[in-house]
């Protein structure tokens, strides 16, 4: 299932009400919230990871639950991520809905085994009759200041895997019930979390009615270009439309994808026929990736109104580089403007 | 396994005593204050926003001068991300680390001149890597009847008591094991991986651990630097020998907090920290030295003296170091280039170039 009906949530246990008035909470408080939604709904949903339970993990964001729902729900797990995955794909065969954190996105590799023969497939190979409840969280991206292997962007490793599938939030509201929706979902799901935002800020809504997880959002409309991102870049994508509206008189339609796998492409379609440009954002190397993907398709869908080619602003294809550098790597409001550019200019 | 208590006894032990001299003692003392001393500067530009991030070796100093001084030139040490101590024996300045933590490179010494390969964050990586370089100290015929040669050689890697539980290390010690590589697993238990207690890693002590693969596995009191030495120059004798691997489980303590990201006082009793505290490497070596007469007042000032310098031309040093150009991102991505690469480093140093041009902010 995919809709989360909000009027039958329990009361979250931090004290607000889903009927009061509107709460300003950040990126990582919501998932908290969220995470603490799903295990109070269902005794089944158990929480795996390094240092997430006296600890709460080293963003936090499983803060206090251990305290409250035990140590058998939330597991400090000896040190090894293809232990986390493999294990949780046995306890979902026994009927458990684990949900994995990977500490930071570089540690994922060696469960990667775990994920693309076994995770993704099971479903597949047992003809349907063993279910993959699992969920592996993971907080992605750069910007951070951090040392080797802490701010990688993986996601199309994993969105190239039939079996899989890959969403990313990038505001405290998504957050908050996509990491629900994505519990409850009987598919094994990669959930990308952008780490340099955990802080951002915004209200939540409890008494929200969520859009699906499988679906991508028009979060600024525009004529005169489309950006389509996710994740961290969201932010940097509509702070340039801002910027273009204000110094060039642009009117910039973002997008924020939001699901990597399967990616829903109609809503950044529909706006291409309008705008008639494209620019991909993200993080990633650009080679062979979902911003690829997505210049693939809509050069296929959308070639008789493209004004231009498709433009990706992305990662170097480069390993990422040592931190003082980080700027120069990550696509900033700048190069996002100078994509638009590009694209305008053809 | 023990040779100096924490109170500066020295014990005798049956089959790792070990002969030194008051020189050599010195030597080890001094070492300890030194990578101590860059240490606790190192934090402190941390704290002073001149790094990103610092990974603490206090209370480790000894397990990692015994180890490092024990190895010989000719010896490879493959290091996880805390063995400054190892460096320091290693040959590599204080200084020549900053860069990975300040984030201007990923690590600065040559390995090949060096023998001390990068450092390595992925937790338990290297230790099949460090193998596979034995294997091949093997295959090169430098370990066996010839070991008392110069060209005798062995391999130490060193590795945390999480990271034994991860499938690389155990990968590492079955390769070990069945190649015979003449291979040290050194471990340095410091009890802790971030929040995590040993008990979440294993139900038996990680010595014990070696037997079920085939190879010696021993404990040596991490904390006493003539322990640490004897035992894992005993190792390395039996791996340029031909009777390794080896296992050292190092039992330590982590003095310090994981990183300077981390919080300890959310999942350890400070009551752990000051019964550690009693059994310092570095005081009982003093005593040591002191109840022996080797040292007097003038040595240890003099030491002092010495790290004072160390730590003031360590922070002098972090404060000029040079952001690498953006171009650095773009080389050495392959060891024979990338057209590719090169084609989008061009096309954004262009890019870059307007900013310049126009003066304008980025
Ligand atoms: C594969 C992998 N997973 C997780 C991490 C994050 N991490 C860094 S250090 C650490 C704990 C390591 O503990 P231990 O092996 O005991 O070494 P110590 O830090 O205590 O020296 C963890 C979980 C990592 N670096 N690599
Ligand atoms: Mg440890």
């Amino acid at each position: 299932m995919t809709e989360v009906d909000a009027r039958s949530r329990p009361r979250p246990a931090d004290g607000s009400d889903p009927g009061q008035a509107p709460s300003k909470v950040t990126i990582g408080k919501a998932l908290n919230l969220g995470l603490r939604a799903a295990m109070e709904r269902d005794p089944k949903v158990i929480l795996m990871g390094e240092d997430i339970g006296r600890l709460g993990g080293v963003f936090r964001i499983t803060d206090g639950l251990q305290k409250d729902f035990g140590e058998q729900r939330v597991l400090d797990t000896p040190l090894a991520e293809s232990g986390i995955v493999g294990a949780a794909i046995g306890l979902a065969i026994r009927g458990y809905r684990p949900v994995c954190e990977i500490q930071f996105d570089g540690f994922i590799f060696p469960a990667f085994d775990q994920i693309v023969s076994q995770l993704a497939k099971l479903n597949y190979r047992s003809q349907g009759r063993i279910r993959m409840p699992v969920v592996i969280r993971v907080p992605f991206g750069g910007g951070i200041g951090a040392v080797e292997h802490h701010s990688e962007s993986p996601e199309s490793y994993f969105a190239h895997t039939a079996g899989l599938k890959v969403v990313a939030c990038s505001n405290p509201v998504d957050a908050y019930w996509m990491i629900q929706q994505a519990i409850e979902s009987d598919e094994p799901v990669l959930f990308f979390e952008p780490k340099r935002r955990y802080h951002e800020k915004a209200e939540l809504d409890l008494t929200a009615t969520p859009v699906p997880l499988h679906s991508s959002r028009v979060l600024r409309r525009g004529g005169t270009a489309t950006i389509a991102c996710y994740g961290p870049m969201v932010k940097t994508c509509l702070e340039a439309a801002e910027s273009a509206a204000e110094q060039e008189g642009h009117d910039l339609e973002v997008i924020d994808l939001r699901t990597l796998s399967p990616l829903d492409l109609e809503p950044v379609h529909e706006s291409v026929r309008r705008t008639g440009r494209l620019v991909v954002a993200s993080e990633a190397p650009g080679e062979s990736s979902i911003a690829s993907e997505i210049a693939a398709r809509v050069q296929q869908e959308c070639f008789y109104s493209l004004e231009a080619p498709v433009v990706r602003v992305t990662g170097f294809d480069t390993p990422y580089p040592p931190s003082k550098l980080e700027e120069e790597y990550l696509p900033d409001l700048d190069r996002v403007l100078h994509a638009v550019e590009q694209s305008l200019g053809w | 396994m023990q040779l100096l208590t924490p109170e500066g006894e020295r014990v005798a032990h049956p089959h790792f005593d070990i002969d030194i001299t008051p020189d050599e003692l010195r030597g080890l003392y001094r070492d300890m204050v030194l990578v101590r001393r860059a240490d606790r500067e190192s934090n402190a530009l941390q704290r002073q926003g001149q790094l990103g991030i610092w990974v603490p070796l206090l209370g480790q100093e000894a397990a990692q001068i015994g180890a490092g001084r024990a190895m010989r030139p000719r010896d490879m040490a493959f290091p996880s991300y805390r063995e400054h101590g190892v460096a320091w024996c290693r040959g590599i300045d204080p200084t020549e680390l900053l860069g990975i933590f300040r984030g201007t490179d990923h690590g600065s010494w040559d390995p090949m001149a060096t023998r001390f390969h990068p450092y390595t964050i992925v937790i338990g990586n290297q230790c099949l890597n460090a193998v596979g370089y034995a294997m091949g100290q093997r295959f090169d015929g430098r370990i066996g009847d010839g070991h008392d040669s110069a060209d005798a050689e062995a391999t130490v890697v060193f590795f945390g008591d999480g990271a034994t539980s991860q499938g690389d290390v155990n990968e590492a010690f079955v390769w070990g094991a069945v190649y015979d590589a003449p291979v040290v697993f050194f471990c340095q238990n410091n009890q802790w991986a971030i929040s995590e207690p040993m008990e979440r890693q294993s139900r038996i002590p990680l010595y014990q651990r070696a037997s079920g693969y085939g190879f010696p596995g021993i404990r040596v009191d991490g904390n006493d630097v003539l322990a640490t030495l004897a035992v894992t120059r005993w190792a390395l004798e039996e791996c340029r020998s031909g009777n390794g691997p080896v296992l050292i489980e190092a039992f330590t303590y982590r003095m310090d907090a994981h990183t300077t990201s981390d919080d300890p006082s959310r999942y350890r009793l400070a009551d752990e920290l000051e019964a550690w505290k009693l059994k310092d490497p570095i005081e009982r070596v003093k005593a040591y030295l002191h109840r022996q007469q080797w040292a007097d007042g003038d040595y240890f000032a003099e030491v002092e003296r010495e790290s004072d310098a160390l730590a003031a031309r360590l922070r002098e040093y972090c404060q000029r170091m040079p952001v690498p150009s953006a171009d650095r991102m773009f080389s050495e991505v392959y060891a024979n280039g990338s057209s590719a690469v090169s084609a989008q480093r061009d096309e954004f140093l262009t890019y870059l170039s307007q900013f310049e041009q126009t003066g304008g902010e980025r």
